[in-house]
């Protein structure tokens, strides 16, 4: 029988997300924020591990760039970026000197941080830990999941845009999920056409059909379409909480939606 | 509890495995051993190699999809216009290799010789070279670390028979990691001509490619400069213009000020550019770019 994992800091986290994608720009970043906003207007305590360690975009989006990281007995506190404290963050952009400063490291040494972002991260009590990865299937999706495969995690939303050129690498993926035995809880497709605001014609800017023929194709759930929302894009960059602040713009019913396939999905704690 | 080492002494230098901070490194005994100290005989191969290659330019940005590999090959596709200019494309995306599919040359698979690896040509002056044209489907995953990465990028430059070639350019992967570094120093001394940047609008962009930006200072590699791409979107119905990527901290232009690089041009948001490069791709996209080939002499 596997033995189990030193709970340590991950005791207290009832549920882990890794949120995926062989192709960059796709919103994996955009999908770890506003699933995780979502799922606190759920009533849920939710936690963000940003492992995109040369690209770290999570700090800008919830608004917290340049906080400083405590120490604590059991490791760093995590970063609060709400009043309540119901929803904290730990990125590699809070341990930067300056923000433009470039991480330029090798495999080995991003494997270590992430190990210790995995272990020395202070969470608590979390509902969920959601996990911002960046693109590829290399030394930092590697570590994370063998870090975290201890703690089971529930699986991996996986994310693309409609256009060949992202299914393609969603695709390989797809078989990194496999093969690293990552359960794929489903294929968010983003960036999935754009009306626009003057005439309302809708365009297909990235092509369309992707995200789901990609889903069928490796036989995993659809989650759902996000459109490109400006409302959402202007949210991301100054940090403002798009669910609470926007509940009727194109994207929210697409995010609200996932969100709440991924609250049925879970499944229920044993108490 | 492992020590993560911030102040890492580096490989190559006298006190690597050796200082305080390499105490608990999961690399400290290979550096101690001395083997990050001697230089890769595969840089001067690679020097010797790069002898038939005029001119080198790296395709960056710090942020992924972004556009990187559909400027690359509108650059290539758009120099091989000149039918006495020989070009080559090379795409270092190891886990992502996007250029098979942009290029229209998906399914194609690289040959051996005795000179070595043939690149695929999509025109007779025109070879291009990726992992894709190593991988048998389109499911199979590249899960490789970094030294393993390194080391097809090595073979890329060193056993591809690329022949007398005018340009070559380097699409990459977004970030500033094992692939970036590798390039820079296995042609380091080749000389590389410089780094086209390519960005998108928003501040989320800029951000990383800010990074990048300072990547290239920390590497002494030369910026030829910024492309701004996604740059607005003229609605096909009623011709109005739209920011679905708004450049809420002044776009690439202010950062390109800020940083004093040069802004080679701005491409819009267009559902015709983005798929396999065609004529008409061509041009939309090659004629709002000044000279993306060309260093500016400093």
């Amino acid at each position: 029988m596997e033995a189990a994992a030193e709970p340590g800091n991950l005791a207290g986290v009832q549920h882990i997300i890794l949120v995926l994608s062989g192709k960059g720009g796709v919103g994996k970043s955009t999908i770890s924020t506003q699933l995780a906003l979502a799922l606190r207007h759920a009533g849920k305590k939710v936690g963000i591990l940003d492992v995109d360690l040369c690209g770290p975009s999570i700090p800008r989006m919830l608004q917290s760039q340049g906080r400083a990281v405590h120490q604590c007995d059991s490791g760093w506190v995590p970063v609060f970026v709400d009043q309540e404290q119901s929803v904290s963050l730990m990125s590699v952009g809070f341990l930067l000197e300056k923000p433009d400063e470039a991480v330029v490291w090798r495999g080995p040494k991003k494997n270590a941080l992430i190990k210790q972002f995995v272990s020395d991260v202070a969470w608590g009590e979390l509902d969920y830990l959601v996990v911002d990865t960046p693109p590829g299937t290399s030394d930092e999706h590697m570590a994370t999941v063998e870090a975290l495969r201890p703690y089971r995690p529930l699986g991996a939303l996986v994310v693309t845009t409609p256009q060949a050129v992202s299914v393609g690498d969603v695709r390989r993926e797809l078989t990194f999920c496999r093969k690293t035995g990552l359960r794929v809880m489903g294929v968010v497709e983003n960036m999935s056409g754009f009306t626009c605001p003057h005439c309302m014609e809708c365009t297909s800017i990235f092509s369309s059909g992707g995200g789901e023929e990609l889903a069928r194709h490796a036989g995993v759930p659809f989650l759902g379409s996000v459109p490109l929302d400006p409302e959402l894009t202007r949210s991301l960059e100054e940090g403002r909480d798009f669910i609470q602040e926007f509940p009727k713009s194109p994207a929210f019913p697409a995010l609200t939606s996932i969100a709440q396939k991924i609250l049925d999905a879970t499944p229920a704690c044993l108490s | 509890m492992e020590e993560v080492p911030h102040d890492c002494p580096g490989a190559d230098s006298a006190q690597a495995g050796r200082g305080a901070s390499c105490q608990g490194c999961p690399n400290q005994r290979l550096c101690a051993s001395g083997a990050g100290a001697a230089p890769d005989p595969a840089i001067e191969e690679i020097k010797e190699k790069m002898k038939t290659v005029k001119h080198k330019i790296l395709v960056l940005s710090g942020k992924g999809g972004v556009g990187k590999s559909t400027f690359s090959a509108h650059l290539a596709h758009g120099l091989a216009e000149d039918e006495n200019t020989q070009i080559a494309l090379l795409d270092i995306d190891i886990c992502g290799p996007s250029i098979p599919k942009i290029m229209g040359l998906e399914g194609e698979q690289v040959h051996q010789s005795g000179s070595g690896w043939s690149p695929v040509y999509v025109e007779d002056n025109l070879g291009v070279m990726s992992v894709g044209f190593l991988l048998s489907s389109p499911d199979d995953a590249v899960i490789w670390r970094g030294p393993k990465k390194n080391g097809m990028i090595k073979q890329f430059l060193r056993d591809v028979d690329w022949g007398e070639v005018d340009y070559l350019i380097v699409d990459t992967p977004p970030g500033t990691s094992d692939e970036h570094l590798s390039v820079v120093q296995y042609l380091a001394t080749a000389h590389i001509d410089g780094a086209v940047i390519i960005t998108t609008p928003q501040e989320v962009s800029l951000q990383d490619v800010r990074k990048e930006i300072n990547f290239c200072h920390k590497v002494k590699l030369p910026i030829i400069g910024v492309v701004e791409n996604m740059s607005g979107f003229i609605c096909p119905k009623c011709k109005k213009e739209s920011q679905i990527f708004p450049p809420t901290t002044g776009g690439a232009e202010v950062m390109c000020q800020d940083l004093k690089v040069p802004l080679l041009g701005k491409v819009p948001l267009d559902p015709r550019i983005g798929g396999v490069v065609t004529k008409a791709s061509l041009f939309w996209l090659m004629p709002r770019i000044h000279q993306p080939h060309q260093p500016t002499g400093v």
